[in-house]
């Protein structure tokens, strides 16, 4: 959409607001045209300082406080925004040895974060150490093919969550990698890992069908791709084999990605699949745009990477 | 305006109005933004931040204990002095704590020589030192083994030819590494005795290939990190001064 069309779709739907003023204001809140910014991290690893200048690979970059910053600026300029994470908060740096993911859920509390999964490593203090930090973090923790119920978890962490931003209805789900040999039986006790793909299939169903979602996010911490293993269930592989997801929002290999990469789904439609690396160098920003009119619609969503 | 025409309009705003649901997506915009210093810092965030970091800088380096000498994995052939000192120091420590809750000794103590994950520096040593030593946080086990693993474990070792942390278990071997003496304790090994042996959960489920704790006759799980075995260790002696010894040895 050129500006010009924007100015004329916004003077229409001022327009009918002042209509509605009469005595319909429910009905028109909006202006034609909507935006939902969806802002995201991944793999942070309790990185809540930047990088020295010393650094060899990352020097200067990161920094929970400059996120912070940014991300508060982008909340002024767009309100209807959402902050998710996609799991591997905990470890990597002394602020987790020693408050055990504390502070890593007070910050995220502070940035508003909306909703977050869980990461292979945010069992490193085990079930009962998560559990133990779950009432320091002011966000959701998301996951629905991990069975917790035989654990201090269950019913702490829910499957998915619809959030309304200016009338559009965002489902929000979550995703994990299979913990078996990659954490300790011991960290993760009697948590069942459920197949990633059936999961989201189930997933889709009640979002899209049940309650009528206008726009359904996967976050995942399966991994972005796996070269070697064929058999191993990616974030490429899940989009592929699955529908009415409009943005999978990855983690765990630490992928750092030039820009999102659009795949095909199951249905041959367009979605995207994203990542940013790791360690809060660098925050993802998917901008969704809705209209009335269904016509702008007819040659299918554009995508602008 | 009469009473029907302001329903009738009202009809039509309504009908405008719902339809204009504004749900059809018809454009994505991606992209990645990268944080870095050109970023101002939020100061709410860099304040509520400033105490825990320096808490933190002011116990990695506060001084817990001194090391006479530098000791290095690398230094020392089927033992090291700082794998001695490591697996000493886990025995040291989880002995109380096991005896305490089983009323049971630990017999001996195994750990990976690739879990040694830096030097020890002469001079001061600081919690950042067991930060170093010991990065990741595997936690204290013991495992009930029958002789017959204790077996494993011995032979597991003589095929390795490997320094792995060892206490209370004292090796020797011929030039051909065929076993010449093995004790556990001061004694030679018991057929029926059952054998308690502190390591750490990555090892029990299979690290470093060392498969001999399954089957087993038990599983204690002493919720004891290894780098706080090390911490407290440290805070409990002034001075360290581990050597090579004779624990595991090559009689030529």
């Amino acid at each position: 959409m050129n500006r010009r069309d924007f100015v004329q779709q916004a003077s229409i739907g001022t327009a009918l607001i002042s209509l509605g003023g009469i005595g319909l204001s429910s009905f028109t809140s909006s202006t034609a045209s909507k935006k939902i910014t969806i802002l995201h991290t991944n793999d942070v690893h309790s990185h809540i300082d930047p990088f020295g200048p010393e650094d060899g690979r990352n020097a200067n970059k990161g920094g929970i406080a400059r996120r912070a910053s940014l991300i508060e600026s982008i909340r002024q300029e767009n309100p209807n925004t959402l902050l998710l994470d996609a799991g591997d908060i905990f470890q990597g740096t002394p602020y987790f040895n020693y408050y055990g993911g504390e502070l890593e859920f007070k910050l995220m509390s502070m940035l508003k974060y909306d909703a977050a999964t869980i990461g292979n490593h945010d069992f490193d203090n085990g079930i009962s150490g998560l559990y133990a930090q779950l009432p320091h973090a002011k966000f959701d923790f998301l996951s629905a093919n991990y069975d917790f119920s035989n654990t201090d978890l269950n019913t702490h962490v829910k499957p998915y969550k619809i959030f309304e931003k200016d009338h559009i209805k965002i489902g929000v789900f979550g995703i994990g990698i299979e913990l078996k040999g990659l954490v300790d039986p011991f960290l993760y006790k009697e948590t069942k890992y459920l197949n990633p793909i059936e999961i989201t299939q189930d997933m889709t169903r009640i979002l899209k069908q049940e309650e009528q979602c206008d726009l359904i996010i996967c976050l995942s911490h399966l991994g972005y791709q796996y070269k070697n293993e064929t058999n191993k269930i990616s974030d490429l592989t899940l989009a592929t084999a699955t529908k009415d997801i409009d943005l999978i929002i990855g983690g765990h290999t630490h992928t750092f990605l030039r820009k999102p990469t659009i795949v095909k789904n199951f249905e041959d439609k367009n979605m995207l699949v994203n990542q940013v690396g790791c360690y809060g160098i660098n925050l993802g920003k998917i901008d969704f745009y809705f209209d009335s009119e269904k016509n702008k619609t007819a040659n299918g969503t554009s995508i602008i990477v | 305006m009469n009473y029907k025409q302001i329903i009738l309009s009202l009809l039509v705003l309504t009908a405008i109005s719902c339809k204009e649901q504004n749900k059809y997506l018809y454009r994505i915009e991606g992209r990645q933004i990268s944080i870095n210093d050109s970023l101002q810092s939020n100061t709410e965030i860099e304040a509520f931040i400033k105490p825990f970091r320096e808490h933190i800088e002011k116990d990695l380096d506060s001084v817990l204990a001194f090391a006479v000498d530098t000791y290095s994995k690398s230094d020392g052939y089927l033992n090291t002095a700082i794998g001695n000192f490591m697996a000493d120091a886990v025995y040291e420590q989880a002995n109380p704590v096991f005896k305490s809750r089983t009323g049971k000794d630990i017999d001996l103590v195994i750990l990976n020589h690739g879990g040694i994950r830096s030097i020890i520096s002469k001079g001061n040593i600081t919690s950042r030192t067991a930060f170093q030593l010991m990065p990741f946080e595997n936690s204290l086990v013991v495992v009930a083994l029958k002789r017959s693993q204790i077996d494993s474990l011995i032979n597991f070792l003589v095929q390795n030819k490997t320094a792995h942390p060892i206490s209370k278990l004292k090796l020797s071997v011929d030039e051909n590494f065929n076993i010449v003496s093995a004790t556990i304790k001061g004694n030679i090994l018991d057929t029926n005795k059952t054998y308690y042996v502190a390591t750490n959960d990555y090892l029990f489920n299979g690290g470093n290939n060392m498969t001999f704790f399954k089957p087993n006759e038990g599983l204690y799980n002493l919720d004891y990190k290894i780098r706080n075995v090390l911490i407290d260790y440290f805070k409990k002696v002034d001075t360290i001064n581990p050597v090579i010894d004779d624990r595991f040895i090559q009689i030529k």
